[in-house]
């Protein structure tokens, strides 16, 4: 730390947005913030929000990106509703995200990009940062890129590396703005460049030089300290959604002892997912990017006829594509993940911002009678753990599973108390290897799951297919009794997994007046919406569901413990649909699909709107 | 792959207890005899073998075969196969398909996996129509064709398979004829014995829908003249009395008449491993005034797609390690509370 004079503020929590142009690495600067963040021990959520075009063009409103992150010496849930400090490194940037400012929030901002051209562009008719329509703001408008040009003024580089590095001149003020170590960034930079030693350099002065403006400019008085969260005992790091995901898989791959083998093909939000598998070659799985969303499926199913546990990965449209695949897998009675990373939809929608709209066609979306069980992760954390509860029912029941997460979650991040996998429970496979004569469909009575039989295993050899199967000999059969019966055995056998899954516990009142019923990545929003309306004496409850299919066995029962059921979702009310429907209520929709998570206060609202302020 | 020495397998061992369905009389019959013919030579464990096949006729194939099978959905076997063959590279995996479930519905996933080269065996049971769905036009189908979806001739342009399989990458491509039955059987053993994706292409009558489509072909007195069966290092000659042969005539293959328009040394010597020769040859498929060529059309060494994924499985073990999930958990920036 630097000496200074200036006086440190401690605050609880603060909401942090970084804005600019595609081009401007407001991604690799939020990412920064957070890595450093978390490793000071604060709470953190992140939201990351940038738009489909790789390179909109430059100043434009459709170019803007954004990274958003809360962070807290308190435990939170949400990368927060209101912002205290926008960074806006363009007018574009200043004009679509001031709107969520809180009122005398900071605005960072560089004026080098506020040119006529720019100003236009993003349809500001003056200059904002010279007139008085940030009045009520705490405006620290500067020149960036002259600062940083200065500062490596003796190092002959163009004057795009130079404007390209003013992200880092940003962090370092807001570094030191929030009292944060510039360590790990520095070595964080010296790695990714260590080809570029000039870059290493010029990244490292931008930083530096953003850091001692703080220090030495008048116009910023004082700096704020956030102090650590109170966690659980443990080591910590911080994890993505996606990323969360994958060590999931692996460590269900692991418990299982079956490889895995992963075909996806790539699709925004879910091709992380492919990228992280594909780097982690000698944990001997085997990824492959497969031709088109169906090749990638249907390798997965040959794999795991093979006796590999076989995922997939994709998106709303690459489910669509993949439906009659999956129905294959039901029919084979095959372990598979199938993750669904959804997107704004219909169609191609709105590939980068998140929605909560493929449920019923997780559910529903096959021909025929195919049920398949749906989990789905709440947050960026309880990726990890749904993904490893994905693949355990995949394995004990002989079935596809279906994980729903979302943009949101998926490019999220947060604390993650890492688990040993020692603590891991193992995962019983039913794969045979006795020899005498097989029959493929033979239930077990536990769990109605049929006997794995691997080819390259001595007098196991049989044939499974879409056809319908006879129940006892596993032989192709069109007789109508048994049709009925196969087709029961399948819903019977998804239903059973009920007896494998924790009851539901809400939070807040046993029961009363409002019961909030979430699931996948309302999570956050939801429970701290709910906290607050406990604080304000309300009596209120959130239950949130990671199983969609099968329910909890003690849904309904919990159901009928409140007067109001409330569900937010983004999308226009399906697990509504599924709740009305199968427990005969009136439950509430709270529904919006803006591309964006719920924030606190839209929850909130949702909540007083049914038992009033 | 794992080989037994010394194979007490039989044909016997191969036939499955289902009845078999295709009408009969269906050129599949002589197929499956054949594989059940070979599979046993081959010295490969019976429980080695793995069978995946599409929709349609030929796709209920593993269903009559006493090996690891699996009838998949239509266009997509050759996908299943990759990934069995990438989770299991010990199996022969094959994958039996027809010209609607290869060529056309599952086109895509064809070109794909000759172009990665896995060392599966394709055999493309082809009869120019489709059986399954009752006799419409299939993508090989010659123009003119007329069927139940084109009633006054099909307009399009077929597809010629061993062409497509070239220019998609393949490493083995060769044809065979239902009714040739030793050739088949030839054909069959070094598409196994191939490293690599073997494409077989086999011309299937199909006599309820498509009766006749390879009568000159088939025809005791019109084949010798329609044939040319390629061998590796001879000339390529037909013919009743073998006067007719192939020769180059400013670049096009042409026939010659051997002593009348040209002389034996003037024929072309075959050679697989040529690759323009073998899209020359390719080309000559139903080509008016030209022989058929059947036999070994191409073939090339090239390591196979699941052998590369391997080595840099067993590369990245070498270089880092095998991996372990508590320190890839702990890899990075963490902190203790």
């Amino acid at each position: 730390m630097s000496e200074n004079i200036k006086k440190i503020k401690e605050v609880e929590k603060v909401v942090i947005r970084f804005a600019g142009d595609s081009g401007d690495g407001m991604q690799l600067t939020g990412s920064q913030f957070t890595e450093t963040t978390a490793v000071m021990g604060n709470d953190l959520a992140t939201f990351p929000d940038f738009p489909a075009e790789i390179r909109a063009p430059a100043g434009s409103l459709a170019g803007v990106s954004s990274f958003q992150i809360q962070f807290s010496s308190d435990i939170i849930q949400t990368p927060g509703d209101d912002l205290d400090v926008l960074v806006a490194m363009n007018p574009a940037a200043l004009k679509t995200n001031l709107q969520d400012l809180k009122q005398s929030g900071i605005i960072i901002a560089n004026k080098a990009n506020y040119s006529k051209k720019n100003l236009k562009l993003a349809g500001w008719e003056t200059n904002p940062l010279e007139d008085d329509t940030l009045m009520g703001y705490q405006l620290i408008a500067l020149d960036m890129t002259k600062i940083v040009s200065h500062a490596v003024e003796d190092m002959n580089l163009t004057s795009k590396t130079v404007s390209r590095s003013t992200n880092m001149f940003a962090l370092g003020l807001m570094f030191w703005l929030y009292d944060r170590s510039m360590d790990s960034t520095i070595s964080f930079l010296n790695k990714k460049f260590a080809k570029r030693p000039e870059l290493v350099e010029s990244n490292i002065r931008a930083l530096k030089s953003g850091y001692h403006y703080g220090d030495t400019v008048e116009a910023i008085q004082s700096s704020y300290k956030v102090p650590k969260a109170k966690f659980e005992r443990g080591l910590y790091r911080n994890i993505m959604g996606n990323q969360a995901v994958c060590y999931g898989l692996m460590a269900a791959s692991q418990k299982s002892k079956c490889r895995l083998f992963y075909g996806g093909y790539p699709i925004t939000p879910a091709s992380d997912i492919l990228h992280i598998l594909s780097n982690h070659k000698n944990f001997k799985v085997k990824t492959f990017q497969a031709e088109d969303e169906i090749a990638a499926i249907m390798s997965v199913i040959g794999a795991a006829y093979c006796g590999s546990l076989g995922i997939t990965a994709t998106s709303g449209p690459g489910i669509a594509l993949k439906s009659e695949a999956m129905g294959l897998a039901v029919v084979t009675e095959l372990p598979l993940v199938i993750v669904n990373v959804q997107r704004g939809g219909p169609s191609t929608g709105m590939p980068t911002k998140t929605e909560q709209a493929d449920l019923l066609q997780a559910l529903f979306g096959r021909n025929g009678e195919a049920p398949i069980p749906v989990i789905a992760a709440s947050t960026p954390v309880d990726c990890f753990n749904a993904a490893f509860e994905s693949a355990r029912i995949a394995m004990e029941y002989m079935t596809p599973v279906v994980l729903l997460s979302d943009a949101y979650v998926a490019n999220g991040s947060e604390p993650w108390l890492i688990p040993s996998m020692e603590d891991l429970p193992e995962i019983e496979t039913h794969i045979k290897k006795d020899g005498t004569k097989f029959q493929p469909f033979k239930r077990n009575e536990e769990q109605l799951a049929r006997d794995w039989g691997l080819p390259g295993t001595p007098g196991m050899e049989h044939r499974v297919g879409g056809l319908e199967k006879d129940e006892h000999t596993g032989n192709v059969s069109y007789d109508p009794i048994n049709h009925h019966r196969m087709t029961e055995l399948r819903y019977e056998k998804i239903n059973k997994i009920a007896d494998s899954i924790p009851e539901i516990v809400p939070h807040g009142a046993k029961s009363g007046d409002i019961l909030v019923l979430g699931w996948g990545s309302t999570y956050g929003a939801i429970r701290t919406a709910v906290n607050e309306a406990i604080k304000d004496g309300k009596s209120v409850a959130h239950a949130h569901l990671s199983y969609l299919n099968p329910f909890p066995k003690n849904l309904g029962e919990i159901l009928l413990k409140y007067r109001y059921i409330l569900i937010p979702e983004m999308n226009f009310g399906q697990l509504l649909m599924l709740i009305r429907n199968k427990y005969l209520i009136n439950a509430k929709g709270l529904n919006k699909v803006h591309g964006k998570p719920f924030t606190v206060s839209e929850i909130y609202s949702g909540i007083n709107d049914i038992i009033g302020d | 792959m794992s080989q037994v020495s010394e194979s007490t397998l039989t044909r016997k061992d191969f036939i499955s207890d289902q009845d078999v369905r295709w009408c009969p009389g269906c050129g599949d019959y002589a197929i499956l005899a054949q594989v059940q013919k070979v599979f046993p030579d081959l010295g490969i464990p019976k429980e080695n073998f793995l069978i995946v096949s599409g929709i349609g006729c030929s796709s209920r194939f593993p269903y009559y075969m006493d090996t690891f099978g699996f009838h998949s959905i239509h266009g997509r076997a050759t996908a299943l196969a990759t990934g069995a063959k990438m989770a299991n590279p010990d199996l022969s995996v094959w994958v039996v398909t027809g010209d609607g479930d290869a060529m056309s519905i599952g086109g895509n996933h064809f070109i794909h996996i000759l172009r990665r080269n896995l060392d599966i065996n394709i055999l493309l049971f082809n009869n120019e129509v489709y059986g399954l769905t009752k006799g419409q036009y299939s993508p090989t189908s010659s123009q003119g064709h007329i069927s139940k979806s084109t009633p006054l001739g099909s307009v399009d342009y077929p597809f010629n398979p061993p062409q497509l399989a070239l220019g998609a990458g393949g490493t083995f491509i060769a044809r065979g004829i239902d009714r040739e039955l030793k050739h088949l059987n030839q054909l069959l053993k070094e598409a196994h014995n191939h490293s690599g994706t073997s494409f077989l292409e086999i011309y299937q009558n199909c006599w309820v829908y498509n009766d006749g489509a390879f009568a000159n072909l088939t025809e005791k007195e019109l084949k010798m003249e329609t044939q040319l069966i390629l061998e590796q290092g001879m000339p390529m000659i037909f013919g009743k009395d073998k006067d007719k042969g192939m020769r180059l005539v400013k670049g096009n293959l042409e026939v010659g008449m051997i002593g009348k328009d040209c002389k034996m040394e003037d024929i072309l010597v075959h050679d697989e491993k040529n690759k323009i020769h073998g899209l020359m040859l390719s080309e000559l498929t139903h080509k008016d005034g030209f022989p058929t060529p059947i036999g070994i059309i191409y073939r090339e060494e090239k390591p196979p797609y699941e052998e590369l994924l391997l080595n840099q499985i067993q590369k990245a073990i070498q270089i880092q390690g095998e991996g372990n999930l508590d320190s890839l958990f702990q890899n990075g920036h963490t902190w203790k509370v």
